[in-house]
């Protein structure tokens, strides 16, 4: 196990991820932020509360569960099963920026399970992703507009990010499958 | 936060009896999670895509059969509707030669209501698809059970300790026993009430008490589950009149008044008003009555999910 990033490193990254954010969207007052479950959940309750500050206005933040939309619910399954939890979206996506975030991006998969779970709640202006890690491996044609940090990582490699109010630390590490 | 590790096995849903307290809790916290799907701006997820589900009712129904196929319809399943009164069992196929026909049409998931109890069972062991019991004779009603579980939890938030009423009917009904054995496994208190003419045989077999006076048990419940008076299934009368039932049994503001104040008052449906409960306790602010065939919703769909997600599990 190889430590990417300790808590100081998350901080400047998500830090960095705000900073960002705000130069590349004029909009603000369109900013919605929702997560991925779990860790993306996470990462963006952290992240709207620094964009709220930083722009001087309450940002919506909800949780998108994208079970539902897994392209692999129908491929047998040996030793585990997806679970279904539910998606918590209070406020209505239609027209807003919304800045879609998970931990990492890996394959694309999710992303892309994210964005029909997205559009199926209504017709946004723009979806942006926003990553703590964004690692190679990629199987579908999607990159993130907002990352804490990009690696290259091969296959048998995974990136797995902890953090306090899950896990009781904050810390990236890459483990080998 | 901690992801749940937990394994769904079963490709049929047969009945409660079976399966376990961890099982039943799972199906309802997956429910809870199907939940969202109906308040969105579009209804429907990607989930039973390709699919097909065939309701198979050899009995008659409003509410569990619009509630599974609304919940198939949700998941994007496709959905094939058969009666007893439009199709070739009137001409006197067979139980298992009709479903074996649908099965060699590329069917996914039998949902099937039949008269006869065990039919459900029969067919799980004959054909390769999924199979949910939608109700069968006085056997058993999983989903009504599992709904009703749902609506309790939801609303007093866990069920170990509550004491819940069955009142009426007990036994012509598939509904008491699937409750019976969901609201035990959950940690509940069951106490069967209604005439002993309407009580089932072997009841001591039960785990639950039982009170011939619903005036005697009204004061102590949590929750109240009247049952309906099932007429189309009593041979000889088991009281001597409708009036005298519900003089005894019968849910009126009356005897709300020396119920728990936060009682919840449930009905499976159809209701007979004026019978079993009054129109004033039916609509009344302790009635969760709309709010089970609401919940009955997510737990289909938590359902057909779950046998399908049962039924990709390697063996």
């Amino acid at each position: 196990m190889e430590i990417l990033l300790n808590s100081d490193k998350i901080a400047d990254c998500t830090a960095d991820l705000v900073k960002a954010i705000c130069s590349q969207v004029k909009n603000g007052d369109k900013i919605a932020v929702v997560g991925i479950r779990s860790r993306g959940e996470i990462l963006a309750k952290r992240l709207t509360e620094l964009l709220s500050k930083k722009l001087k206005s309450e940002i919506p933040c909800g949780t998108l569960d994208i079970t539902l939309y897994r392209d692999d619910l129908n491929d047998p399954h040996g030793s585990s099963q997806p679970f279904v939890r539910s998606t918590e979206i209070e406020f209505d996506i239609n027209g807003k920026i919304i800045i879609l975030v998970d931990d990492v991006l890996h394959t694309g998969r999710s992303t892309r399970a994210a964005m029909d779970a997205l559009i199926d709640l209504g017709r946004p202006e723009a979806i942006r992703l926003a990553v703590l890690v964004e690692r190679t491996g990629r199987e579908f044609p999607i990159q993130s507009d907002f990352a804490g940090i990009k690696i290259n990582l091969p296959a048998g490699k995974s990136v797995q990010v902890n953090f306090i109010e899950s896990d009781g630390k904050d810390e990236v590490a890459i483990i080998t499958d | 936060m901690k992801k749940k590790e937990f394994i769904w096995k079963h490709k049929h849903l047969i009945g409660l009896r079976e399966l376990s307290r961890e099982e039943i809790e799972h199906i309802l916290d997956t429910a809870a999670g199907f939940e969202e799907i109906s308040t969105r701006s579009v209804k429907k997820a990607p989930v039973l895509r390709g699919k097909v589900v065939v309701n198979l009712f050899f009995e008659d129904s409003t509410r569990t059969r619009t509630s599974f196929t609304l919940a198939a319809n949700r998941l994007s399943a496709d959905v094939v509707e058969f009666t007893k009164k439009s199709s070739s069992v009137s001409k006197g196929e067979t139980l298992l030669d009709t479903a074996k026909n649908l099965e060699a049409m590329g069917i996914d998931i039998v949902v099937i209501r039949h008269s006869a109890g065990g039919a459900p069972k029969f067919l799980s062991r004959n054909i390769n698809a999924c199979v949910v019991n939608a109700g069968d004779g006085y056997c058993e009603h999983p989903t009504q059970g599992l709904l009703d579980v749902y609506t309790i939890r939801k609303m007093k938030h866990s069920l170990q300790g509550l004491k819940v009423a069955i009142v009426g009917d007990i036994a012509h009904s598939r509904v008491a026993r699937s409750n019976i054995y969901a609201l035990t496994k959950l940690g509940a208190e069951v106490i069967l009430v209604g005439p002993p003419t309407l009580m089932p045989a072997k009841i001591e077999q039960l785990p639950v008490k039982v009170s011939y006076s619903l005036d005697d048990v009204i004061g102590q419940v949590d929750v109240i589950n009247m049952l309906r008076i099932q007429f189309e299934r009593m041979g000889a009368n088991p009281f001597p009149s409708v009036k005298e039932y519900s003089h005894n049994f019968g849910l009126t503001v009356e005897r709300m008044q020396k119920a728990k104040k936060d009682i919840l008052v449930m009905h499976p449906g159809p209701i007979n008003r004026g019978l079993e409960i009054e129109s004033e306790v039916a609509d009344g602010p302790n009635s969760v009555i709309l709010q089970q065939v609401q919940n009955g919703l997510a737990v289909r769909m938590a359902v057909l999910f779950l046998v399908n997600q049962g039924a990709m599990v390697k063996k």
